[in-house]
């Protein structure tokens, strides 16, 4: 007998009482029940520090130029749009790791961000890039369109593609290991910008 | 059909079988009572400790309070949980078919032998003789780093915890805070001790020290091809799995290695992504006390050039199908790791994770530990507790522990000794103030002697000074709560704020789940063992609004 058909023989013995199981209740907010609420999303973002900016479109690169001051290597991902890439910015055509963790900042997009909770969530999109680019440059700075931010969980859930490679972040790296304290800053980014688009 | 199967059957293929022995970390070197007597006598420990879980019960009910619908959140995951658990079966086919589908391997392992033997071989097939690792439940309960080590892997633990408890020789003593046990100033020590290049000029504040750690692994992260992890979910519908982090280092595992090896409990798929939407609110913010872990990621089997390109899934039994033969305590296997238990436990206050032997510690530990394991093997933990019923208050899909205590109590062989055992092991906790007085010294000089004859000190020396017997004859519950003048649960209303009937199976309260657990009340208490110094205070696990972090907790202290 193979593993594969020890264990689900043990446990279909297991519920030999044929266990009835009603549908679960669902009577929490559910997607759409709240609209999403920008300042919400700023004040938890904060809250969790991560930076946050208000700027147009166009403004995007100069402000992105301007936090990682002169000379800084941007890293972007191949689908971001032109307008937002700072001068001399970089795009990922497959980098090898010390390339990538030899950016100073990365430059990205996001798929959807939830206010109630802080959170940002990447799907690998052309604008987002592979999961390593967001992880090894010690600052990481995300566009986010308002349309792209929902009020709670379940909106995100909803608004997810689960095959995906999906990474959500809510602030900067931390650790609270050491006497419960939160220090920002362990393996990730070490600090998280956040530009949300105003127009 | 109350229990259709045993442990006792697990000779027969195909039945219900507990996890083998001498294998693995589920089985504790003593009994409860002995293990606890000597962390009690530990006081850094149990200042550590407090503060820990003190914070850590203040953060989580603030955020929780933000939640309108917690207890419907709560009562979907419950519901969720007792739904996966009926079609265990049905969910695992159709979990291994979406992970094969998107290019992951599924391998099935009834035991820790078998699961240690399956990761290993994996690992020595890429040739690779280090491994990384994200922080793990299932990986440390088959002892999977001893079976790296005798095969001659090395593993490198990168949690921030976990590399403490490493460096430091030690072993984890919190689910979710692995060295809750350890304050600054040790981790500092541990670290100039044991971690190669460290800056001799390290200081003990905090980011200094996670900049240690961050230097020290980001090398490792590089340059090690295979990585392990555990998972905090699987879904079945998509074959979607993720892991819950802080630090990062998980992101790291989880992308950098050409090679990723999951191992992960049968009891942890869920049927629907949309199920996340539940978990995704109840865990955070009953574990680490956030509205969201700094990271999560979800992976689907292979990415073609994102992520590991080489992706294994083990699915781990070692003892959970005989926990879900027993109709009385299959609810332990919803349990999703968040911890919240263990901070509002008075006993694991008091004696922290190691004195309950088994990697799950806590409340949840005491009626985890002795159902994969079987009764025998762990007989004294399901008396670690007051039934005071502040976990079950607390936990975020309602696993109603003490009922489960109960229940294994019925089950232990030698239940009488147990309980007294735990009795006089309880006195102490109950007193550990009394018990760092100088005072003690007086007392103890005075019983020298005796210690042949009975308990030993700090036993014998309370004993003594209060003069009671030392093995008293009602059970630990009864004379607990007869010592308290409080009438026992679930008679009276009550107070309010105050403890709540814990076991009757309601909140017992209008709003946030945790508030109905505790209240500063000094007439409260029940069965409770809480007596603590007097800054503990369990109420600030309960109320989740802000202006409710009480902490203060004065009348505590009292003799009652
Ligand atoms: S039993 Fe409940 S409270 Fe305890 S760790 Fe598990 S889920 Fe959390």
């Amino acid at each position: 007998m193979s593993s594969r058909e020890l264990i689900l023989g043990r446990v279909r013995a297991a519920l030999r009482d044929a266990p009835v199981v009603p549908e679960p209740p669902r009577d929490y907010r559910p997607a759409g029940a709240n609209w999403a609420d920008l300042d919400v999303l700023v004040d938890r973002l904060v809250d969790y520090k991560a930076e946050v900016y208000r700027v147009t479109s166009a403004e995007v690169a100069a402000t992105v130029a301007g936090l990682v001051g002169e000379g800084g290597a941007v890293l972007v991902p191949p689908g971001l749009p032109h307008l937002w890439r700072p001068e001399g910015a970089f795009a990922d055509d497959g980098l090898p790791p010390d390339r990538i963790a030899g950016a100073d900042a990365v430059l990205t997009a996001a798929a959807v961000a939830v206010a109630e909770t802080g959170t940002i969530v990447l799907d690998a999109s052309p604008d987002q890039g592979r999961r390593i680019i967001t992880l090894l440059p010690d600052v990481h700075v995300c566009v986010l369109r308002p349309a792209q931010v929902v009020a709670s969980v379940p909106d995100a859930i909803a608004r997810l593609d689960a095959t995906r490679p999906l990474t959500w972040i809510s602030g900067p790296s931390a650790t609270s290991d050491i006497e419960l304290n939160r220090v920002e800053g362990v393996h990730g980014p070490r600090h998280l910008h956040v530009l949300l688009l105003t127009d | 059909m109350s229990e259709p199967a045993s442990a006792s059957s697990s000779t027969f293929l195909g039945m219900p079988a507990t996890a083998p022995r001498g294998v693995g970390h589920l089985r504790g070197d003593r009994p409860f009572p002995q293990a606890a007597r000597d962390a009690l006598q530990n006081s850094q420990l149990r200042r550590n400790l407090r503060h820990a879980t003190t914070t850590i019960r203040g953060k989580s009910g603030r955020v929780i309070a933000e939640l309108p619908d917690w207890q419907a959140l709560r009562d979907a995951g419950s519901a969720i949980k007792t739904d996966v658990m009926s079609r265990l079966p049905e969910l695992l086919v159709e979990l291994e078919e979406r992970v094969v589908a998107a290019g992951g391997v599924v391998h099935w392992a009834a035991d820790a032998h078998e699961a240690n033997r399956i990761v290993t071989g994996l690992v020595q097939a890429t040739g690779s003789e280090r491994v990384i690792k994200v922080k793990s439940m299932a990986t440390q309960e088959i002892g999977l780093n001893e079976a790296f080590e005798a095969a001659g892997i090395t593993p490198v633990e990168t949690d921030l915890a976990e590399l403490i408890v490493q460096l430091g020789d030690d072993k984890p003593s919190h689910i979710l805070v692995p060295a809750i046990h350890r304050n600054r100033s040790e981790i500092r020590e541990i670290f100039l001790r044991a971690m190669p290049g460290v800056d001799p000029a390290l200081t003990d504040d905090p980011p200094v020290l996670a900049a240690a750690a961050r230097r020290y692994l980001r090398e490792t992260f590089l340059s090690t091809r295979v990585a392990v992890s555990g998972a905090n979910f699987a879904i079945a519908e998509t074959g979607t799995l993720g892991v819950v982090e802080s630090e990062g280092n998980g992101r790291m595992c989880l992308t950098l290695p050409d090679t990723l090896i999951t191992v992960m409990g049968i009891e942890k798929v869920l049927p629907s992504w949309r199920d996340l939407e539940v978990f995704l609110q109840l865990l955070p913010r009953a574990s680490t006390g956030e509205r969201m872990n700094p990271y999560t990621t979800m992976w689907t089997g292979v990415t073609p050039g994102d992520g590991p390109q080489n992706f294994h899934l083990v699915l781990l039994d070692n003892g959970r199908s005989a926990v879900l033969a027993d109709t009385a305590g299959r609810s332990a296997l919803h349990c999703i790791r968040c911890s919240a238990c263990l901070n509002v436990c008075p006993v694991y206050e008091r004696t922290g994770g190691h004195s309950y032997g088994s990697v799950y510690p806590g409340p949840i530990g005491a009626v985890l530990s002795p159902q994969l394991t079987g009764v025998a093997d762990n007989a004294s933990l399901p008396f670690a507790s007051s039934l005071c019923g502040a976990c079950f208050d607390a936990c975020p899909v309602k696993i109603d522990i003490p009922s489960l205590l109960v229940h294994l109590r019925n089950k232990a062989p030698h239940a009488a000794a147990e309980k007294a055992a735990m009795a006089a092991a309880a006195r102490i906790m109950d007193r550990p103030r009394w018990y760092a007085s100088a005072q003690r010294a007086a007392k103890m000089a005075r019983i020298a002697g005796r210690r042949g004859r009975g308990l030993p000190p700090p036993l014998s020396g309370w004993t003594a000074g209060r003069d009671l017997p030392e093995f008293p004859e009602q059970t630990f519950r009864d004379w607990w709560s007869g010592r308290t003048d409080t009438p026992a649960r679930p008679a009276a209303d009550p107070p309010s704020p105050g403890f709540s009937s814990g076991v009757s199976g309601s909140d017992g309260g209008s709003s946030a789940g945790r508030d109905a657990s505790a209240g500063p009340g000094s007439s409260a208490g029940g069965e409770s063992l809480a007596a603590p110094e007097s800054s503990v205070g369990r109420e600030s696990s309960a109320s989740p609004d802000a202006s409710a972090g009480r902490e203060s907790s004065a009348g505590w202290e009292d003799e009652r």
